[in-house]
């Protein structure tokens, strides 16, 4: 995260200068009789620009926008459709147009009490991973502020070797030290409590498969949290800090008021997008659960699943879907109104 | 942010810091030491799967069916490795991947940076609303795109064939490696550009000669960032591909626990080799990423 000292540019700083200032040429031959002299070197660019590039940037992003719609918003809009009416396997493959069931498939989902189970239970799996992350990544970042450089880089390598596993090959890595009968987990643990714990299955208790699971989640998303939050630490500026502890603030006082008003932007942000990203946690739940996830291990996003390719009811499983973005939408609004405020969706 | 450059030149040099560096100094030396061995337990912790990965798919396979694991295994063979290679399906696990996962870059790449050098580059109606909608669109849930996704490509004949894979994978990289490209192009003074066109280059000149060239690092980050991306998906290719000669590797790693268990060897074996080609690219583009990363979710 280096900041933008050389690189600032005529475009940025007409960016930051917000809402769109009517851009005042500064050469004659442009003038369109609107006088004002001032922002002269912003206003230039930005009326060429608008001028000779009309078509072009739309040109430009013309095949993105066609990609996305064919696999975003196409697809997003066929959830919605689906979701009243009720395509089963029939309609898939006689590709009949399923009969139009209007709220029927909400009503069933929001009266039946698994589905609330299912919404408790993601909920509360999502709470907490997103604590255990932020707090032990607020805590190592803070603790990697302090540490000798050797020991610093040693960390850092350990945190992108953990980052850079894929998610298929690490959900293995946890089945594997989690084994009933050969994992590593059982052979420490009957180290200390004897024996009789080998052999012990995790995944029988839901509980404790959860809290495995956990663990592969907390695990895969601790190095994302550090390295930022770190990048985001190392901007509090050393001299407020040791001017505040010779002010006599001690180290709560100096996190409260000086390191905490500079983190929190990139804090919140981290924590928005965790919340989202364990909210739609899917691959490790399946993956750990040998690609057949037991009902009482399903959070939404299985469900929805398990409801579209077990039950083969398509459209119940887009109706759980929907109402998954549904919930999930006033937490993207918060981050993307986050977003803004930093100005970054300028 | 800043106002810390310009407080920064502010002269207050050598006597306060001497003052406190005084007092502070023999606090600060044994509280880091502290502070090492617990920085040094945190990476092992976090290393240790990923060590236990290597010594898993190097240990003789009668260690890793025994009761006593150890942490360290009597000896080291590459059986396990001979056994993955030799399952079913391994080669054309290794070109569905190649193939997949290369094209959908190759063309989100294109694709990608052509609409970054729109939105870093012209100001446009629906510039603020489309990279709302790319930022937005990184959170759906992957259900929600994956069941119509499987009913319309089921429709027109696409499942089990790379291109349904391929379209699907493209696109998906297209949100993130619009906005981290975005970032660098933005980066690049606008200048640049313009004494190149006052020199008598064409607009396409100039990107050519003098954007292109500087994009170039750039670029190669956002395509790593985006093959390492395609290339652990494994949700959309469990669903969309049902012939076992056209799994690509994630999926075919799934092959080596059947009914009768697991082959923890093999499937250690194949991991490893699944996650070599990503941990190099990452520890390549590791400090790239890290600021692409950040520069598109939250500014710096």
């Amino acid at each position: 995260m280096k900041r933008k000292v050389s690189h600032v540019t005529a475009a940025d700083t007409q960016e930051a200068a917000g809402p769109p200032a009517p851009p005042v040429p500064r050469d004659p031959k442009g003038t369109d009789g609107r006088p004002g002299p001032e922002k002269e070197t912003a206003g230039d660019l930005g009326k060429r620009r608008r001028k000779k590039g009309e078509l072009l940037p739309f040109l430009l992003i013309l095949p993105a926008i066609l990609a996305i719609a064919a696999v975003y918003a196409f697809p997003l809009s066929k959830t919605v459709i689906m979701s009243f009416q009720d395509m089963g396997r029939r309609e898939l493959w006689t590709g009949e147009s399923p009969p139009w069931v209007g709220f029927e498939q909400f009503t069933n989902i929001l009266g039946d009490s698994e589905f609330w189970y299912v919404t408790g239970r993601t909920v509360l799996f999502m709470a907490v991973c997103v604590v255990l992350t932020m707090a032990i990544g607020l805590l190592v970042a803070m603790m990697m502020t302090r540490l000798s450089t050797w020991v610093r880089l040693t960390l850092t390598a350990a945190l992108i070797a953990a980052w850079s596993m894929p998610l298929m090959v690490a959900a293995s890595i946890f089945r594997w030290l989690s084994d009933s009968d050969y994992g590593l987990l059982n052979t420490l643990i009957a180290k200390v409590v004897g024996d009789d714990f080998l052999g012990h299955n995790w995944f029988l208790d839901p509980w404790q498969g959860f809290a495995i699971i956990t663990l592969l989640v907390v695990w895969g998303a601790i190095p994302f949290v550090v390295i930022t939050l770190y990048a985001a630490l190392t901007q509090v500026p050393r001299e407020l800090e040791e001017a505040a502890a010779l002010d006599g603030a001690n180290v709560r006082g100096i996190f409260r008021f000086v390191t905490w008003p500079v983190i929190r932007p990139v804090f919140v942000m981290v924590t928005t997008l965790s919340v989202i990203w364990d909210f739609n946690v899917f691959g490790q739940i399946w993956l750990l659960r040998g690609n057949k996830p037991e009902p009482e291990y399903e959070t939404l996003g299985l469900y929805s699943f398990s409801k579209a390719f077990e039950s083969t009811s398509f459209s119940q499983g887009t109706a759980i879907a929907l109402i998954t973005v549904l919930l999930l939408s006033g937490v993207a609004v918060y981050y993307l109104r986050q977003l803004m405020k930093t100005g970054e969706v300028e | 942010m800043s106002t810390s450059t310009s407080t920064a030149p502010a002269p207050v040099p050598p006597p306060p810091p001497a003052v406190a560096g005084q007092k502070l100094r023999p606090d600060r030396k044994k509280s880091r030491g502290l502070y090492d061995v617990l920085g040094l337990l945190f990476a092992v912790v976090m290393a240790f799967p990923v060590y236990w990965l290597v010594i898993s798919s190097l240990r003789p396979n009668h260690e890793i069916r025994s009761y006593d694991q150890t942490l360290w295994p009597s000896s080291l063979t590459f059986d396990n490795f001979a056994r993955a290679v030799e399952q079913p399906n391994f080669g054309t696990a290794v070109q569905s991947s190649l193939i997949v996962s290369v094209t959908a870059v190759v063309g989100g790449m294109i694709i990608a940076t052509l609409a970054a050098l729109a939105i870093g580059r012209f100001r446009f109606f629906g510039r603020r609303a489309l990279l709302m909608v790319l930022i937005l669109v990184q959170m759906l849930p992957p259900t929600a795109m994956l069941i119509p996704i499987y009913a319309q490509l089921n429709a027109i004949g696409g499942l089990d064939e790379y291109w349904g894979l391929i379209i699907v994978y493209l696109v998906s990289t297209l949100p993130f490696a619009i906005i981290m490209i975005r970032g660098f192009v933005v980066n690049i003074p606008v200048e640049l550009e313009e004494s190149a066109m006052v020199d008598g280059c064409t607009r396409m000149g100039a990107f050519r000669r003098v954007i292109f060239p500087l994009l170039a690092p750039g670029l190669a980050a956002a395509s790593i960032f985006a093959l390492v991306n395609a290339w652990n998906e494994y949700l959309f290719a469990y669903i969309l591909i049902n012939d076992n000669s056209k799994y690509t590797l994630n999926v075919w790693l799934m092959t080596f626990t059947t009914e009768r268990g697991t082959d923890y060897g093999a499937l250690m074996a194949s991991s490893t080799l699944i996650a070599l080609p990503v941990v190099v690219f990452f520890m390549i583009i590791q400090k790239k990423m890290a600021t692409g990363l950040t520069s598109g979710a939250v500014k710096g």
